[in-house]
C-alpha cells in the first residue's frame, strides 16, 4: 500500500491515497467517463451501418459491456487496489500482460480525453456561431485550457474531483431525460418513419450492422474505470460492484434514448458522419426541436459530459501510470504521490501534453477508434483474465466479495463479442487496428527483454492469498 | 529460489526510458494519421451540380425538411452531397483478413507466452520453490 516513501533524516513517512469514496462516487466516475458517449461519437456506428444497425450495436455493445461488468466486479472486489485491470494481470496472468494491461487503459482514456476536448472545441465555435460570429473562430485555446484546468482538478484531489463529476454528470443525464420527455409532450416532433423509409434502415445491408459494433462500444467505453478508484473507495467489495452495475444500467436507458431520440430528428447520413456532420448529434436534436430552452440545456449536458468523461480520463490514465510506475514498470518517478494533495501529480503532469496532442491535430472518429481499439484489447484479456483467476484460485480458496453467476458464459460471450468487433473495426479501419496492436507488440518486446530487468520479482505480488494452483 | 535484486536505473536511464516510451507512443499513433493510413475507407460520390434531392436518395418530405432545418436548402451543395453520397467499401480481402487475424492472434500469444515464464519467477519468489 507504500506508494511512496519520504526519508526526511531518520523518519520515514509513508503516503498513501485517501479512503474517501462511496458507491456514488463509483457511478460518478463510471457514468461521468462514459455518458459523452452519448453526446458524440457513438453516431459514427450509424454512419457505418444505417439507424437499426446503430440500435443493434447498441444493445450487443450493452451485452458486451454487462460481461465485463461481472467479471471485473468479481475479480475487482477481491484485487481491490488502484490500477485496477492493470494489477488484476499482475497478479493473475503475469508482468507483461499487466504492462500491456496498464498501456490499454492510458490510451483508452487519454484518447477519450482528447476526443472529448475537440467536441468541447466544437460545441464553443457552434455557440460563436448561434450567437452571431461570424468568422473561423480558433478553437485551439478552448481545447488547450479545458485539458489544463481539469489536470488542475486532479492534481487538487481526487474527492473534490469526483464530486464535481458527481454534479456536472447529473445535469448532463437529466438534460437526456428532459430532451426525451418534450418527445413525448409534442414539444419535439419526431420522423422515425420518414426519415428511415427506404434504404435509409440499413443501406448496407447485415454486414452493415457488424460494422456498427465497431463504434456501438462508444456508448459504454470507459465504464470498467470504476475500479481504477480501488484504492480510494472507502468498502471496495460493496461500493465497486454497486456502482460498476448501477452505471451500466444508467447507460443502457441513456443510449436506448439517445438512440431514439437522434434517429427520429436527424438524417442517418449526417447523423452518422461525426467529422463533417453532426459531432454533437444530441445538441444537433435540440436545434431542430426549435425550442431555445432545449438548446441551452443540450449544450450544456454536452459540455458537462465531455467535461465531467476528459475529468474522470484523467483520474483513470494518471493511476494506471502511476501503478506501473510505482511497480517500476516505469521509470519510478511516476510512482510519487504529493505529500499535499495525495494524488499521483507526475503521472498527471506527463499525460497532459499526449492528451493536448491527439485533441489537436487528429479527426474525430481517428481518436475515438484508438480510444476503442485500446478498449477491445483490455476486453479481450478480461475473459482470459477470469477463467484463470478461477482456475487458479478456486471459489473456496479465497474470499470473494462478488462472485458472478453462469461462469464461464460471460467470459465466452465477451470473447465472441470481441472477436465480432475486431472484424467490425477491420471494416474500413484495418490500417489503424494493425497499427496499433503492431505498437503493442514492439513494446512488449522492450518490456520484456528490457525495461522488466528493473522490477523486483516477488513484491509484485501483494495481495494476501494462497499459492496460485498449477505453481 | 534466490532473490531477484535489480540493477539501480540512474535519472538518466529513466529519462531515456521515458524518451523511448514517447517515441512509440506518439510513432504508433500519430504515423497512421502522418501517413494518411488511418481513418475509414469511406469515399463520396463525384460533386453533381444538378442533382435532386430525389437523385440525392432523398426520397420523402421529412428527410427534406430535416436537410433544410440542418441549413441546407438546395441540393447542389458540394458539402452537402459529400455528407449524404459517401460510402464505406466493405469488400473484403481474405489476405488483409487474414493478416489482420494472424497480427491479433499472435500478440496475445507473444503475451501470455512471455508473461508465463515471468509470472513462473514471481510466484516461486513470493511463496519459495514448490517441494
Amino acid at each position: 500500500m507504500a506508494n511512496v516513501q519520504q526519508a526526511a533524516g531518520t523518519q520515514v513517512e509513508k503516503i498513501s491515497l485517501l479512503r474517501v469514496l462511496g458507491p456514488a462516487h463509483v457511478w460518478a466516475l463510471g457514468v461521468g467517463i462514459v455518458l459523452v458517449g452519448e453526446y458524440m461519437g457513438w453516431n459514427f456506428a450509424v454512419g457505418k451501418g444505417g439507424a437499426y444497425a446503430a440500435l443493434i450495436a447498441c444493445w450487443f455493445a450493452g451485452l458486451l459491456y454487462t460481461c465485463v461488468a461481472m467479471i471485473d466486479s468479481e475479480v475487482t472486489s477481491t484485487v481491490a487496489a488502484a490500477g485496477g485491470q492493470y494489477t488484476q494481470a499482475k497478479h493473475i496472468i503475469g508482468p507483461l500482460m499487466a504492462f500491456n494491461v496498464g498501456l490499454y487503459l492510458v490510451f483508452a482514456y487519454t484518447m477519450l480525453e482528447a476526443a472529448n476536448a475537440i467536441t468541447l472545441g466544437y460545441l464553443v465555435s457552434q455557440v460563436a456561431a448561434l450567437s452571431g460570429y461570424t468568422g473561423e473562430l480558433n478553437q485551439t485555446p478552448f481545447i488547450v485550457l479545458t485539458i489544463l484546468f481539469l489536470a488542475w482538478l486532479n492534481y487538487r484531489g481526487v474527492l473534490a474531483t469526483l464530486n464535481f463529476n458527481l454534479v456536472i454528470t447529473a445535469v448532463a443525464f437529466i438534460a437526456i431525460i428532459v430532451l426525451f420527455l418534450s418527445t413525448l409532450t409534442g414539444t419535439t416532433q419526431l420522423h422515425h418513419a420518414g426519415l428511415m423509409a427506404g434504404s435509409a434502415s440499413l443501406p448496407y445491408g447485415a454486414i452493415g450492422v457488424v460494422a456498427a459494433m465497431h463504434f456501438g462500444l462508444w456508448y459504454y467505453l470507459g465504464i470498467e474505470g470504476t475500479t481504477q478508484a480501488a484504492e480510494e473507495v472507502r468498502s471496495p467489495a460493496r461500493a465497486l460492484p454497486f456502482g460498476t452495475m448501477a452505471g451500466i444500467i444508467t447507460l443502457l436507458i441513456a443510449a436506448t434514448l439517445t438512440w431514439y431520440i437522434c434517429t427520429g430528428i436527424l438524417p442517418w447520413e449526417f447523423l452518422g458522419d461525426g467529422v463533417n456532420g453532426s459531432v454533437a448529434p444530441l445538441f444537433d436534436a435540440s436545434r431542430l426541436s426549435g425550442s431555445t430552452f432545449l438548446m441551452v440545456l443540450l449544450g450544456i449536458g454536452t459540455m458537462f459530459s465531455t467535461m465531467a468523461s476528459a475529468n474522470g480520463c484523467i483520474n483513470d490514465a494518471s493511476r494506471a501510470w502511476f501503478a506501473m510506475g510505482r511497480d517500476h514498470y516505469l521509470p519510478q518517478w511516476f510512482g510519487a504521490v504529493h505529500p499535499k494533495f495525495r494524488t499521483p501529480f507526475r503521472s498527471i503532469i506527463f499525460l497532459v501534453p499526449i492528451a493536448i496532442l491527439f485533441a489537436l491535430g487528429a479527426p474525430l472518429d481517428q481518436v475515438i477508434t484508438f480510444s476503442i481499439l485500446s478498449g477491445l484489447l483490455e476486453y479481450t484479456f478480461m475473459p482470459i483474465n477470469v477463467i484463470l483467476f478461477r482456475r487458479k484460485w478456486p471459489l473456496d480458496t479465497i474470499k470473494r466479495g462478488y462472485v458472478h453467476p453462469f461462469h464461464p458464459v460471460p467470459a465466452i460471450v465477451l470473447l465472441t463479442l470481441c472477436a465480432v468487433t475486431y472484424f467490425a473495426v477491420f471494416l474500413g479501419y484495418g490500417t489503424q487496428l494493425i497499427a496499433m496492436v503492431g505498437f503493442y507488440i514492439v513494446v512488449s518486446l522492450w518490456f520484456h527483454f528490457w525495461r522488466y530487468r528493473f522490477v523486483k520479482r516477488g513484491d509484485q505480488f501483494t495481495m494476501p492469498w494462497p499459492r496460485p494452483r498449477g505453481y | 529460489m534466490a532473490r531477484y535484486v535489480p540493477p539501480h536505473q540512474s535519472k538518466i536511464g529513466q529519462i531515456i526510458d521515458v524518451i523511448v516510451l514517447l517515441v512509440l507512443i506518439v510513432g504508433a499513433l500519430r504515423l497512421p494519421l502522418w501517413f494518411d493510413l488511418a481513418g475509414g475507407a469511406k469515399t463520396p460520390a463525384p460533386f453533381n451540380a444538378t442533382a435532386t434531392w430525389a437523385d440525392l436518395g432523398q426520397d420523402t418530405p421529412e428527410k427534406i425538411a430535416a436537410y433544410k432545418a440542418l441549413g441546407y436548402d438546395n441540393p447542389d451543395n458540394e458539402a452537402l452531397q459529400a455528407i449524404i453520397t459517401a460510402r464505406y467499401d466493405y469488400t473484403i480481402n481474405p489476405v488483409e483478413l487474414a493478416i489482420m487475424v494472424i497480427v491479433v492472434v499472435g500478440y496475445f500469444f507473444l503475451i501470455i507466452r512471455f508473461s508465463g515464464s515471468e509470472y513462473k519467477e514471481v510466484i516461486a519468489e513470493k511463496f519459495g520453490d514448490k517441494k
